[in-house]
């Protein structure tokens, strides 16, 4: 194999890792907004939480596409294979986003605001479950047959994948309400305070179950984490997991403005890169490797080109927005 | 009972395809149009471009918003639903559609999210730049998707390893064959269509003596437009033919219902054509009219369907009657903008409310003609996913029928109601007429000492 042919994929795995990263962290914090609407005190308050992330979910969301389209151009044979194992849960998500997205608009215009607050928890909600779902599965490996699916149309729903779906809410949920703390004041940010607290320790209660799970599980997962000298140059993940979520207890307590975000987004990263290290070098477990789903070397540099040179202009007016629209949002501001 | 996959696939794309151009048609449009509008304002500072972008700018929310999340879901459905499709043609599709969303995707949202709450907390000068930037983002959207689209119907600059197409020439696929009039085509469709839309609203606040000012700007500026694109859209429209003919001659010979090859071909005004018979029942039509449309010669010829064997022709009533539709409608613009022009011109375009009371109406021609325009396009390229290289039936993912059916209805159910919702909502937000007001204040407030200085 020639140079290109063995770099270019994992360039290509990084870059997807970084964009599915950057949408959970992202369209995490606003998914979260949605599942936390039902704990809402009025409709003002409601108004309030969606006016924090109005300007910014649009952009946040295309990082989804960037995932889905990124796999599709770099890993074709990988897109092929993940899209019918989780029809399902991936439309099902998809529906869900289409309801909380047009939300934003008609919550506005609507003359009776409570439907439009169902659709947009509801829609949230289901969308953060079944991104868990996936996930689950993922984790868990998918039958493949002469490089097609080859499983059922419920291989996903597992115990597993429900433990996973349910932390994905309270993940998300976590960040929505950290986020809160970060824009909002007075009486909902306090109450997001609190929502907060309970959270990471729900948060901590999945990552736990997770951590425990899987290993006993799956062996190939046993002996990447349990094996030396293994052991040791991983330990600092775990480590780090406990000691930045006690931080954050702390961070919480004290009604720290950004740290209590930016501790939740540091807990995000870390189990994340659990399961990037739990499933590498395979990008669909137990048996597609990276190498084996690339697309052809030149369709990754082609893209890759166009890839670096516009990644860093996205990245900077995204900047730019969130720039744009730093700072609290009062109290009575709405969306329209 | 047994299921169809392949159908089924098909009709969930057709589906959830159709309903998604609606929107991009209408937004690339009104983009176009906000931006010229927002160019007014920042020009000569007057205060009706500004609250005729700011009403524009709330009915482009919403059709936006309903286009990006129907938007989401087609970067999906490839895999989907059609996950051979996609280890066979991603290789060379894949990169398209990654630079739409890499060029395009990004740079509307983020700017459409400064454009709708900027509101008075930043400078004149980035709201004109956010409204250019959205309205060039949806136009290099549209782009990619054709030059994707184009290569699966006129591909190129591709070899073919073990059943899979592999880029040779990035220029030769970006740049194939069909791309160039398909992209010339679907811009100018979306440009009319949302014209058309602008001046329906302005006939309907004229009519009702609401917002006049406003109204009669909408008037002229709709007409003016239209009255360019609509005679050059028939243009547009002839040369795309041409090269359709030149690549796809069996499109064009179920387009004309054209069963014999050997003979110059028909108009049909109407007709049925029979795949049992292979021949047009209750036919209407016009001598050696087809001929000279598509070979511009009196006695020209070109392939009929007999040339091809039955199971390589596309369904032909989608592509016949989807075709008659679209031409109708070009046909009615083209009337509509033209005599609209000439009233104008004799100073008569306000008072003639015949006139304003039909194009008040006549807002969705434009929504209809696309889709009908994209069946025949879509329809006319069956059997084949890829034209010549991948059949349709050979491209489907393994998933059982059943998914298949309770996704597909499901897209149906919910799409219907956003759809209605969306209809109704910016019906409503007409009805609510222009605001006084300059830009809506619907910025998120932000607290003291957090506010942003332009200056």
């Amino acid at each position: 194999m020639d140079i290109l042919s063995t770099q270019l994929p994992l360039i290509w795995a990084g870059l997807i890792g970084v964009a599915v990263a950057l949408y959970v962290i992202l369209d995490g914090f606003d998914l979260g907004i949605g599942i936390l609407f039902p704990f809402a005190k009025s409709d003002a308050e409601r108004d309030r939480m969606l006016a924090t992330i109005a300007p910014f979910w649009d952009g946040n969301e295309t990082w989804l596409v960037l995932g889905g389209g990124g796999l599709l151009v770099a890993f074709p044979r990988a897109y092929s294979i993940i899209m019918p194992a989780f029809y399902l849960p991936i439309i099902l998500m998809l529906l869900s986003l289409v309801f909380r997205g047009v939300t934003f608009e008609f919550r506005g215009i609507a003359r009776r605001k409570v439907f439009w607050n169902v659709v947009f928890a509801a829609g949230s909600t289901v969308a953060a479950l079944c991104q868990g779902l996936v996930l689950g599965g993922m984790v868990q490996g998918v039958k493949i047959q002469n490089g097609a699916f080859a499983g059922g149309p419920f291989d996903w729903l597992t115990p597993f994948g429900v433990l996973c779906g349910c932390g994905v809410v309270a993940g998300y949920a976590l960040l929505g309400a950290t986020w809160l703390m970060l824009k909002t004041d007075g009486e909902l940010a306090r109450r997001s305070a609190a929502h907060a607290k309970e959270l990471l320790v729900a948060v901590l209660l999945f990552m736990a179950a997770v951590s425990i799970y899987t290993p006993l599980a799956l062996p190939r997962i046993a002996h990447r984490w349990f094996t030396l000298p293994n052991l040791f140059y991983l330990a600092p993940i775990p480590v780090l997991t406990v000691l930045i979520a006690l931080a954050q207890w702390r961070w919480i307590g004290a009604r720290r403005e950004a740290a209590p975000f930016l501790a939740s987004i540091a807990l995000f990263v870390l189990g994340y890169l659990g399961l990037v290290i739990s499933s590498y070098p395979y990008i669909v477990p137990p048996q597609l490797t990276i190498w084996d789903a690339a697309a052809a070397p030149s369709s990754q540099l082609f893209m890759l080109t166009g890839t670096l040179l516009l990644l860093p202009i996205i990245l900077g007016y995204t900047a730019f927005t969130y720039w744009l629209f730093h700072g609290k949002v009062a109290e009575g501001a709405s969306y329209h | 009972m047994d299921l169809d996959p392949v159908l089924l696939a098909r009709l969930q794309f057709a589906f959830t395809i159709s309903f998604h151009i609606i929107f991009p048609t209408f937004t690339i449009g009104i983009a176009a149009y906000l931006a010229t509008l927002e160019v007014l304002w920042g020009w000569t500072g007057s205060e009706r471009y500004k609250r005729l972008a700011a009403f524009w700018t709330k009915i482009f929310a919403v059709s936006f918003g309903m286009g990006v999340v129907s938007g989401i879901v087609l970067s999906y459905q490839f895999g989907t639903n059609w996950s051979r499709f996609s280890v066979v043609a991603g290789n060379v599709v894949g990169p398209l559609i990654g630079y739409e969303v890499l060029t395009a995707f990004f740079l509307e949202a983020s700017f459409l999210g400064i454009l709708l709450f900027g509101g008075e907390r930043i400078p004149r000068w980035l709201h004109v730049f956010s409204a250019l930037a959205v309205a060039f983002g949806t136009t290099l959207s549209a782009f990619w998707i054709l030059s994707a689209n184009s290569w699966m119907q006129t591909p190129a600059g591709y070899t073919m390893e073990g059943g899979i197409a592999y880029p040779a020439d990035w220029f030769a696929i970006v740049f194939n064959p069909s791309f160039p009039y398909r992209l010339a085509h679907m811009l100018n469709a979306s440009f009319l269509t949302g014209a058309f839309v602008v001046l329906a609203v302005g006939a309907r606040y004229l009519l009702a003596g609401r917002h006049i000012e406003e109204a009669r700007i909408m008037l002229r500026m709709a007409v003016c437009l239209t009255a360019v694109l609509a005679p050059l859209q028939l243009l547009i429209g002839d040369q795309h033919g041409l090269n359709t003919l030149a690549h796809q001659p069996t499109k064009i010979a179920a387009m004309e219902a054209h069963w014999d090859g050997s003979k110059p071909g028909a108009f049909e005004i109407f007709a049925w054509p029979d795949e049992k018979t292979e021949s047009n029942l209750f036919s209407i039509s016009i001598p050696h009219a087809s001929s000279l449309i598509i070979t511009h010669e009196w006695n020209g010829l070109f392939p009929g369907l007999k040339d091809v064997p039955p199971q390589d022709r596309p369904p032909l009533p989608n592509v016949f009657f989807g075709f008659r539709i679209m031409l109708a409608i070009g046909l009615y613009m083209i009337a509509a903008a033209l005599f609209g022009a000439w009233l104008l011109w004799r100073g008569k375009l306000f008072e003639t409310r015949w006139y304003l009371q039909i194009v008040a109406q006549t807002w969705w021609v434009g929504f209809v003609a696309v889709i009908a325009g994209w069946v025949v396009s879509e329809s006319g390229r069956q059997p084949w996913i890829v034209q010549g290289l991948l059949r349709t039936v050979d491209a489907v993912s393994p998933v059982p029928g059943a998914s298949v059916l309770t996704t597909l209805i499901l897209f149906v159910v919910v799409y219907l109601t956003v759809f209605s919702f969306g209809v109704y909502f910016i019906n409503r937000l007409i009805a609510g007429g222009i605001k006084e007001t300059a830009l809506p204040e619907r910025a998120p407030q932000l607290a003291p000492g957090h506010s942003i200085s332009p200056t």
